[in-house]
């Protein structure tokens, strides 16, 4: 089951001039995220993170395409009694003290006073507010305000929650706090779908990771998956007894060779050399000691995708300006 | 307590906290006040100065909170981006709105009711008759402060802050003079300008039905058929704008 579906998902801004073409902030984006599961949706500034977010609760009317969230049209008003959303940078009614705060959004998802009086003690607590129970909104401090967000998201109990950068503005702290808040919510069996451009928070909870880049989608998947299938950055090989000096096999094989002694360390640009390495070891009666696979971090594929994404920009412009 | 409630008790109680609106309830208060000392200064007709004043205070502070907090009714969600999590929730955007307009009317019916009663008190302290035509025209007054409060909420839904405040200005100085204007051009040859005064008049809302100040200070009380009948128009003129405002709030993006 699909809690998110989104196909072929388009928004253009009209530019306001006339012969201008329209800004293009999402272009054809389809995902599926799972019931159950914790998805990361990844991307720059301005990627069309926030954009996605917004036609998924009906903010933003989609120019083309199709989004469903728990089975239901994007936007469809009785869908989002089960839906729980934190904006970026959220911004609240700052007169209210953080007691009104989640009695007011309680009441709007339907809830009794009595349930919504019961929630919002637990999640006051939760969220680590307790002393703030009673101050206002306006003299909460940034990662506060972000907590006491979390804590309205989750007021009636959802069965999705949507989180729009979660982590930004919180200390280390904070954001471990909401990293186990997330893990918690998947163990109770919530979806969680967050966009973020914080890597090491998404390599550390998130089951899949969607990638957007300039309104497109370019990578969905596993981390691991998305990792292993794109790129195995480098191998280290530490060896001992092999006379690399000289040796024109070993120097068009590496891209770096390090003596230190008798061991050596030589950095191969691919798996593929391996094995020819290891026969040339072998050959010289040298003795393997380790064979290290540098695999690409998130962060790899995260900046290889956006040069990939800037050089295409770019080959566009230069195209467009050549005709 | 319905969506249109819960949104209702946090508009007023947002009002409620916002020190500017008592500070113009206060300077309501000073101006009957003065309107004492001027009835002093005057020659004759000390009890129409009072009254006159006390009910121009009242309508001009009502007019003016209506207009500059029904402008930031949805505006102000919008730009502080309070409206996500609202809209995030199930609610449908009429609702929303509804739930707004309801609220500054229930915070416009109590600075009145604070106004009037100030005013009251004022005018019993002077020892001037408290006559049936005074509620009649703060009646008709409150009706047209709904009727403004729902151009400035219209206006609000599509366009900035600064267009709606000249909009609505613009439409309350208007709906003033359209019955004047026609009156004006009854007689005059030019088929243009006539059309142009008609549509206008037709358009626009007839402020001027709502305003009977000027015999209510003299103690002259209107028809109850009269008191129905404004009330009604300006009810409706208001409804008809809460539609259009729901209609365009329907269709927009945040």
């Amino acid at each position: 089951m699909d809690d998110i579906v989104t196909e072929d998902l388009s928004k253009s801004y009209p530019s306001g001039w006339p012969g201008r073409p329209p800004f293009v902030a999402l272009d054809g984006l389809s995902l599926t995220v799972r019931r159950g599961e914790i998805f990361g949706f990844l991307g720059p500034n301005g990627a069309g993170k926030t954009t996605t977010l917004k036609i998924l609760l009906g903010l933003v009317r989609a120019t083309s395409g199709r989004a469903l969230l728990l089975g239901q049209p994007a936007g469809d008003v009785a869908t989002r009694r089960r839906i729980g959303f934190l904006p970026e940078s959220p911004y609240f009614y700052d007169y209210l003290t953080a007691e009104e705060f989640l009695g007011f959004y309680g009441q709007l998802a339907g809830l009794s006073r009595a349930v919504t009086t019961e929630r919002a003690n637990n999640l006051i607590q939760l969220v680590g507010l307790g002393e703030a129970r009673t101050r206002q909104l306006r003299k909460f401090s940034k990662g506060m305000l972000q907590r006491i967000g979390l804590a309205q998201a989750l007021i009636h109990d959802p069965e999705l929650v949507i989180l729009d950068e979660p982590m930004t503005g919180l200390d280390p702290v904070g954001r471990k706090q909401v990293r186990d808040l997330i893990l918690s919510l998947r163990d109770q069996g919530k979806t969680v779908f967050f966009s973020t451009h914080i890597l090491h928070d998404v390599e550390m909870i998130c089951d899949r990771i969607g990638i957007v880049m300039k309104g497109r989608l370019v990578a969905n998947g596993r981390i691991d998956e998305l990792v292993r299938q794109n790129h195995i950055r480098s191998v280290e090989i530490v060896c001992q007894h092999v006379k690399t000096e000289g040796n024109a096999l070993i120097h068009s094989l590496a891209t770096r060779v390090l003596q230190q002694g008798q061991q050596c360390l030589i950095v191969l640009p691919s798996p593929d050399a391996v094995d020819a390495l290891v026969a040339e070891i072998r050959r010289q009666g040298g003795r393997l000691l380790s064979v290290t696979p540098h695999k690409a971090s998130l962060e790899d594929l995260f900046f290889h995708e956006a040069a990939q994404a800037v050089s295409h920009v770019s080959a566009h412009m230069t195209g467009g300006r050549a005709s | 307590m319905g969506a249109i409630g819960v949104i209702a008790v946090n508009a007023f109680r947002e009002s409620l906290r916002d020190k500017i609106l008592y500070n113009l309830v206060l300077f309501a208060g000073l101006l009957i006040g003065l309107s004492v000392l001027l009835a002093d200064l005057s020659i004759t007709e000390h009890h129409k100065v009072i009254a006159d004043m006390g009910l121009a205070a009242i309508n001009l502070i009502g007019v003016i909170i209506a207009m500059f907090v029904g402008i930031s009714l949805v505006n102000k969600e919008i730009e502080r981006r309070t409206i996500y999590t609202i809209m995030a929730r199930p609610i449908s955007r009429s609702f929303f709105i509804m739930g707004k307009y309801f609220g500054l009317a229930l915070t416009l019916l109590v600075n009145m009711s604070v106004m009037l009663a100030v005013f009251l008190l004022t005018l019993w302290l002077y020892h001037i008759p408290i006559e049936q035509s005074l509620f009649q025209a703060v009646q008709l007054m409150f009706v047209e402060i709904l009727v403004v409060t729902a151009i400035a909420l219209f206006f609000s839904t599509f366009t900035s802050s600064t267009l709606s405040a000249i909009f609505t200005l613009g439409l309350y100085v208007i709906g003033h003079l359209t019955a004047d204007l026609r009156a004006m051009v009854a007689n005059s040859e030019g088929m243009i300008g006539k059309v142009v005064v008609d549509l206008l008049y037709y358009l626009c809302p007839n402020l001027e039905m709502l305003n009977i100040k000027g015999q209510a200070a003299v103690g002259v009380a209107a028809a109850p058929e009269y008191m129905l009948l404004a009330s009604l128009y300006g009810l409706l003129y208001a409804g008809v704008l809460l539609t259009g405002a729901c209609l365009v709030f329907q269709r927009r993006d945040f």
